[in-house]
């Protein structure tokens, strides 16, 4: 066909250009919604509690992917500096994904148990008190700020259209407690979700004000989750590889 | 309702192109201001004031929201209708659908920065915009296709001019990019909050081919068609060659759409998917370089422009930023060297040397040329272009090299090791090294955006002198 053609008729410059532009995303990204291997096989893996996903929606909401990735590389400096590389199956859950594109301040993907509470409480309310190079802003809001939970079962209701495996009937309760074990899934079920929450905090004291519910706890709550719910002493690294 | 009748009689609908264009030089001003100033917060956190709308992490998106879809979306309004009716031979066939998208753009970019500062965010980069200004975009960005392919149906030229296929392209692709990176599921009617989709890998290959082509479409495709209606007509020569603007055009279209998994190498998505796109992005340099030369080489015979006019000199330069990030660009795909560059302010300088240098010098060169035509008059001054065009020049420079430094420097200080295989640096020190870097980056944006103020000066006087009578 004539170049001239097309110039002469954008019915036809459209479907070209639409074609042209397909292809790509077809061929990339399609698939993996259908290749099994691309989320490795691996236990523990589950969705967040009431308190660490509304811990979550505050980390994005104050844009922290923006300087702090979650996703370690497979090379040995980031082995020794973060951890075990992140799989793919660790932000299964994550609607939406905060791999990050962008190190200001360090990776995130394991800082879970490698700080008490207390250090995250302060850190977040005034990074340069114990690190005095930090470039971080204050966040002195998230402890005086009552966390907002009222809307809490909504909120794990649009996670269950994304297909999240938070529970309302008694069945699917069943299916998560046989999945990830009971104490995982009474914390998905969605008719608790208020009651759990609040439990959580108490019990985890995140903030160090066992007196107030703030926005601190849920965000340290979900801190102190990252990269601890995959057990690697349970699998050797030829394992991962092979999803590779 | 006098001006009504006569806007409607005139040949070409310049009203909408006007309104664009001063957009362009306010979003312009707004956003490399916010630029500047998130520059600042890196060097000296004490600008944070511990005020939660202007945190790094909320003014962020602010910047990027103001430049890429403030600035460059209107500039690309602009030239784009501008471009179309001039070619066509043909006005915009409906004045209401024009003015809608002029209404429907500006309160997007305003609603996003305002979502933005209040903490209302996708957390997906470049498409923070909550679902329900998504809903906004979607509409606006299908009357601008209506507008345009409507526009170019009733040309009364029998071939469509090579500008027009990079427009009808970007157009397309970006409502394809932005529908699929932006399915959600909001938690209720009511409620600024959705949850994305797809989860985890699928939503990292989602969102960086939506980054990746952001850039490849809205910021460089469609800017293409800037540069190939603006060049010719600044140069007074015809454009070098229309084979290769055939060429180049196909393979550019198609061949981005695959290179976005190399923001994603060494990260849990497939190998295949990270050769692929690492494949496809060094292929990506011979369209890329196509439209450089065809646009360089369309000087041919009348050099001497460069040292004479200003306007010329900001093309050209554009063009030769746009090589040099395109050739960049491909480097930093391949996986050993982004093993070293991703994460870093390297590639903070990659962006920032094909926004500045490549979109923003084209879009003022253009604008030099076409805002004094809009007003039936001449620029106010062109020793101020020339003035424009160093301070810009010396800013990105200071700019780009800064970040290549403090990249490439965090890049090897994470990966050092002491004689005992320990790790050589705490990760705050590579922070504290970059400090005077990042001062170094602040003061470069500073040119940048004194210049962009100066040309706005430039076009008040100058718009102050025209008159929008159509003669």
């Amino acid at each position: 066909m004539k170049h001239d053609k097309i110039e002469r008729n954008v019915g036809i410059l459209i479907i070209l250009t639409m074609l042209a532009i397909s292809a790509g995303g077809l061929v990339e990204i399609v698939p993996l919604f259908f290749i099994k291997e691309t989320v490795e096989k691996v236990d523990g893996v589950h969705p967040y509690s009431p308190l660490e996903l509304r811990g979550r929606d505050i980390y994005i909401r104050e844009g922290c992917y923006l300087c702090h990735s979650q996703m370690i590389r497979p090379f040995r400096d980031e082995a020794l500096r973060y951890g075990h590389y992140s799989l793919a199956a660790e932000s299964k859950y994550d609607h939406p994904f905060q791999w990050g594109s962008k190190r200001t301040g360090p990776d995130l993907a394991r800082v879970g148990g490698k700080y008490s509470n207390d250090w995250h409480t302060q850190h977040l309310t005034a990074p340069r008190s114990l690190v005095p190079q930090s470039v971080m802003p204050n966040y002195p809001w998230l402890i005086k700020t009552d966390l907002d939970y009222s809307d809490i079962q909504g909120r794990m209701k649009a996670l269950r259209v994304t297909g999240v495996p938070y529970s309302t009937s008694k069945a699917e309760f069943d299916k998560n407690v046989k999945e990830f074990g009971e104490e995982t899934a009474k914390n998905l079920h969605i008719p608790d979700a208020e009651k759990n929450l609040i439990a959580q905090a108490q019990a985890g004291n995140y903030d160090t004000n066992p007196d107030k519910l703030t926005e601190m706890d849920a965000l340290v709550s979900y801190l102190q989750l990252l990269g601890t719910m995959v057990d690697f002493r349970k699998y050797d690294d030829d394992y991962f590889a092979k999803f590779r | 309702m006098t001006t009504t009748s006569v806007t409607n009689t005139e040949q070409y609908n310049y009203d909408v192109i006007r309104k664009f264009a001063i957009m362009t030089l306010v979003w312009g001003v707004v956003g490399m201001l916010v630029g500047v100033y998130i520059a600042s917060e890196l060097a000296f956190p004490v600008l944070n004031f511990d005020i939660p709308y202007i945190t790094f992490g909320r003014l962020r998106p602010v910047h990027t929201g103001a430049v890429i879809f403030g600035f460059g979306g209107s500039a690309l309004f602009a030239t784009s209708y501008y471009i179309v009716q001039r070619t066509c031979q043909a006005r915009l066939f409906s004045s209401g659908l024009a003015s809608f998208t002029f209404w429907g753009w500006q309160s997007i970019i305003v609603l996003a920065a305002l979502g933005d500062v209040m903490g209302y965010t996708q957390g997906r980069e470049y498409a923070e915009m909550e679902w329900p200004i998504d809903l906004l975009i979607e509409v606006v960005w299908v009357a601008y296709l209506v507008l345009f392919v409507g526009t170019l149906m009733k040309r009364k030229q029998p071939h469509i001019y090579v500008a027009n296929w990079f427009f009808v392209a970007f157009i397309l692709a970006t409502a394809l990019l932005h529908t699929f990176n932006n399915l959600a599921v909001p938690v209720s009617l009511f409620s600024m909050k959705s949850y994305s989709l797809f989860a985890g890998a699928q939503d990292a290959m989602t969102q960086w081919w939506y980054g990746h082509n952001a850039v490849g479409f809205f910021l460089t495709a469609a800017f293409l068609g800037m540069m190939y209606y603006f060049v010719p007509k600044q140069a007074g020569r015809p454009v070098y060659s229309y084979r290769l603007s055939v060429l180049h055009f196909w393979a550019i279209i198609f061949l981005y759409m695959w290179a976005g998994a190399h923001h994603l190498h060494w990260t849990a998505i497939p190998d295949w998917t990270s050769t692929l796109a690492a494949t496809f992005s060094i292929m990506l340099l011979l369209p890329s370089w196509g439209g450089m030369v065809n646009g360089i080489l369309t000087l041919s015979g009348a050099w001497d422009k460069m040292r004479t006019d200003p306007v010329i000199r900001f093309l050209i330069v554009a063009l030769s930023f746009y090589g040099m990030s395109t050739f960049e660009g491909p480097v930093m795909s391949l996986k050993d060297v982004n093993a070293l560059s991703h994460y870093t302010d390297w590639t903070i300088g990659h962006v920032h040397s094909g926004a500045l240098g490549w979109v923003a010098m084209v879009t003022f060169g253009s604008f030099y040329h076409m805002v004094p035509k809009l007003w039936n008059t001449k620029m106010f001054s062109n020793r101020l272009i020339n003035i424009h065009f160093w301070l810009a020049t010396i800013g990105i420079l200071l700019y780009i090299t800064a970040m290549w430094i403090s990249g490439i420097m965090q890049g090897l200080m994470w990966r050092a090791f002491d004689d005992f295989g320990n790790l050589q640096y705490a990760f705050i020190e590579s922070v504290a090294a970059a400090h005077n870097l990042y001062i170094m980056r602040a003061i470069g944006g500073l040119f940048f955006l004194s210049g962009m103020v100066l040309m706005c000066y430039n076009m008040y006087k100058t718009i102050k002198s025209g008159t929008t009578e159509q003669a």
